[in-house]
């Protein structure tokens, strides 16, 4: 039996999806930026793409920009609006492509605010409220944390903003929400928005994002002048005809999809309580994505219970690798030490992560392995 | 006109006396099979081993890895007229840098109608007179260095800065066979490389840990065998599942004694495989005093485990040398990755540093020995590379 449980790593792409990727390639192979009528017709394409996308987001279609994923969305705003002099709020936790570039930017005199998170791993509103100056120009946050799952609230968020500047603008990472969560662009009053298509069941290489009219980014890539000039080099037509539909998929089946992980994610609760000394740390509410389930295996590491298991086929990600003091500077488990975790627990990690095609009989089988694993793995004291 | 690549043998190979054939011969079979795929024919000149072939560059980059050739050239292979002669000479210094050049000549053909004093002489003087430009004879540290060699049915012109310096060493497969224990470290490389070097037949073991050790570890010990074979002939790897062995002793022994009593299991190992094999000896990449284990009691003590010679080639090396070596032939950029079983559950916190043989001794006498080894040799895995 083969379980992947790793579904915030990446997905399986749909069949569906595959055989459009396909399509793309053999039909569309025309340059959209030709004069031509096979150009054309890729343009049109496109622009299908564009609005489907759009709508998903209550955006309209000049507002999406293709690119190649999240990190790449990730590295045009914070570089497009942060200037010498400017100040940013964030959190300790986003991911690496926004934490990594931060650094580079503190070096070029860019000031930066991490906010303090609550026990529950939520940003610390009041913190918000207190750190927004004048010099604030971007406001930047993780919707879905890839590695607990707490759901930040973006509405409240959003509010404080508007209500204390009338220049910061709001960027919201939604790689692990998107198709997951309803978002709306307009209504949350959101400035740019990152996606990437492998996070829900779409190609690899692929993604958009999201930027509200008037667009005033510069480009990271100089050349043509695809992409309204922000994104230069040809379109990857073939992801994203992949990408638009695996979203068309997901998005029409939002609360669908919730209910059914939300079920895989209760049913592997209530069965690790068969198991001793362990430590769940996103608990079944509505404060954490139900994708994700993260779980500490006291005694054991989390990277040694990953390849026990993977020899039982179950592909899963470990919270923080216990060689990888790289991650640990990136935050990766800021998140978990904020939540209280001790040193032991912290290493004893272990990411469950969901996908609506996971079955319930899964749930029962690594935790058969599981059981079995931690008996083995435990036999010595460390 | 055209090109040849000429061989130069390690000046070792010559002083070997009545064995000097049998190493020669060695040598040439091992260039044939370094040089697998591509169109060659040999030449052999009174004591100049040629090659004549269409791919100069791949073959040079091939032959320059065998171990017992000192250094490849390109030579220009000239017809016996000394106006061509000149000519080619002249050209080679164009085309070299510097500002000082010197001509040297070896004429094995007695019937040509200069001797060597005098080729040397008048090439010199045509290149002086006829070279566009700065340039003056140094005859002591000369920039560039023209050799002229007029042999029977050639003459060969080259110049030093042609050369491509080779491995040096001893004819791969001349000095028996070790088996080495292979880490995916960056030491064992290089003590596998350098008994090569000197002739002998390299095979590998590692010891694996699933799921102390990732797969990815084990591909990395995979890929390093990879890069030694480049040097060797077929490698053979034998993969041992490690990790019964290692809670056994978890489970019974004394916390301080884990590691010398693993590294004793390893030893016996590599000894067992390499009887099954007719391997003569073992081989690790052991230096003294690099760490807790490879203190001069911790090598005594794993000592008394082989049966056979166990060689540690790096045993006196620095570990910034070794890095260097591992640069050199390639390994250092696989041993680095960050593969390494990350987990620290089978290193004490205080491993002993002078274990005592008889002690250890007596602390094994808790462990079914035979039987562990009997098992994890069982379920081995063997890849060649």
């Amino acid at each position: 039996m083969e379980v992947y449980f790793d579904n915030s790593s990446t997905t399986r792409p749909f069949n569906e999806v595959i055989d459009e990727v396909s399509l793309g390639m053999r039909e569309f192979y025309g340059n959209p930026s030709s004069l031509h009528n096979l150009g054309l017709r890729s343009e049109r394409k496109l622009k299908e793409c564009r609005e489907m996308l759009a709508r998903t987001i209550n955006a309209v279609e000049s507002e999406i920009y293709f690119n190649s994923g999240g990190s790449e969305g990730n590295n045009l705003v914070l570089k497009g609006v942060l200037k010498s002099g400017s100040h940013l709020i964030t959190t300790p936790f986003e991911h690496a492509s926004i934490l990594n570039t931060i650094k580079k930017l503190e070096d070029n005199n860019v000031k930066v605010t991490y906010l303090k998170i609550n026990e529950d791993g939520k940003v610390d509103l009041e913190h918000l409220k207190e750190s927004i100056t004048k010099e604030t120009v971007l406001i930047s946050v993780m919707h879905v944390n890839n590695e607990i799952g707490v759901v930040q609230d973006l509405d409240a968020i959003s509010q404080i903003v508007k209500e204390n500047s009338n220049r910061a603008k709001f960027h919201v990472d939604a790689v692990q929400s998107y198709g997951k969560f309803q978002i709306d662009a307009k209504k949350l009053n959101i400035d740019f928005l990152t996606v990437s298509a492998h996070k829900f069941h779409g190609p690899k290489g692929v993604g958009f994002i999201y930027i509200r009219r008037p667009n005033t980014l510069n480009p990271l890539i100089e050349g043509g002048s695809q992409e309204f000039g922000i994104r230069a080099g040809t379109q990857n037509i073939p992801g994203i005809m992949g990408m638009s539909l695996a979203a068309k998929i997901v998005n029409a089946a939002i609360k669908e999809n919730y209910e059914k992980v939300f079920e895989i994610k209760n049913r592997f609760i209530e069965k690790l309580k068969e198991i001793d000394d362990i430590k769940i740390n996103s608990p079944l509410n509505e404060k954490f994505s139900p994708y994700i389930l993260n779980v500490s295996f006291r005694g054991v590491r989390g990277e040694v219970l990953l390849h026990f298991l993977e020899e039982s086929g179950i592909y899963v990600s470990t919270g923080s690798a216990c060689s990888s003091k790289e991650r640990e500077k990136i935050g990766g488990s800021y998140v978990l030490k904020t939540l209280g975790l001790t040193q032991d627990e912290i290493s004893g990690g272990i990411r469950f992560s969901f996908s609506e095609e996971n079955k319930e009989e899964e749930v029962d089988y690594v935790i058969e392995i599981l059981s079995k694993g931690l008996t083995f793995l435990r036999r010595i004291k460390k | 006109m055209k090109e040849l690549i000429l061989v130069k043998y390690a000046p070792e190979i010559f002083l070997k006396g009545l064995n000097r054939g049998k190493f020669e011969r060695k040598l040439r079979d091992n260039i044939g099979k370094k040089l697998e795929g591509i169109k060659v024919e040999f030449i052999h000149d009174s004591g100049r081993y040629f090659i004549r072939t269409e791919e100069i560059e791949e073959s040079i980059k091939r032959i320059s890895k065998v171990f017992g050739v000192l250094e490849v050239c390109r030579v220009r292979e000239v017809e016996i007229d000394f106006n061509s002669i000149k000519e080619v000479a002249l050209e080679k210094v164009k085309s070299a840098t510097g500002k000082t050049f010197k001509i040297t000549t070896n004429r094995a053909n007695k019937k040509f109608e200069l001797n060597s004093m005098e080729v040397s002489q008048k090439v010199g003087a045509y290149v002086l007179t006829n070279y566009e430009g700065d340039i003056s004879v140094d005859v002591k540290k000369p920039d560039i260095l023209i050799n002229i060699e007029i042999r029977n049915n050639y003459a060969y012109v080259w110049s030093t800065q042609d050369a491509t310096k080779a491995v040096a060493g001893l004819p791969y497969g001349m000095n028996g066979s070790t088996m080495l224990m292979l880490s995916g470290g960056i030491d064992s490389p290089v003590a596998g490389y350098l008994m090569a070097k000197r002739g002998v037949e390299v095979s590998c073991v590692y010891y694996h840990s699933h799921p102390y050790t990732s797969e990815r570890a084990k591909d990395k010990v995979k890929d390093l065998a990879k890069i030694l074979a480049q040097y060797t002939e077929k490698i053979n790897l034998y993969i041992v599942p490690f990790t019964d062995i290692q809670m056994e002793i978890i489970n019974k022994c004394r916390e301080d004694e884990l590691t010398i009593i693993m590294r004793r299991f390893m030893m016996r190992i590599a000894c067992v495989l390499a009887e099954k094999y007719g391997i003569n000896s073992v081989c690790t990449g052991e230096s003294i005093g690099q760490v807790a284990s490879q203190t001069m009691d911790g090598l005594i003590v794993s000592d008394d485990c082989s049966d056979r010679p166990a060689f540690r080639p790096l045993i006196a090396m620095d570990k910034t040398d070794i890095m260097e070596i591992a640069r050199n032939i390639g390994t250092y950029e696989t041993s680095i990755l960050p593969y390494e079983d990350c987990c620290t559950i089978f290193v004490p916190k205080h491993p002993k540093t002078n274990p005592k043989l008889d002690a250890i001794r007596k602390e094994e006498e808790k462990l079914n020995i035979d039987e562990l080894i009997q098992k994890s040799i069982e379920n081995i895995e063997v890849v060649a590379f």
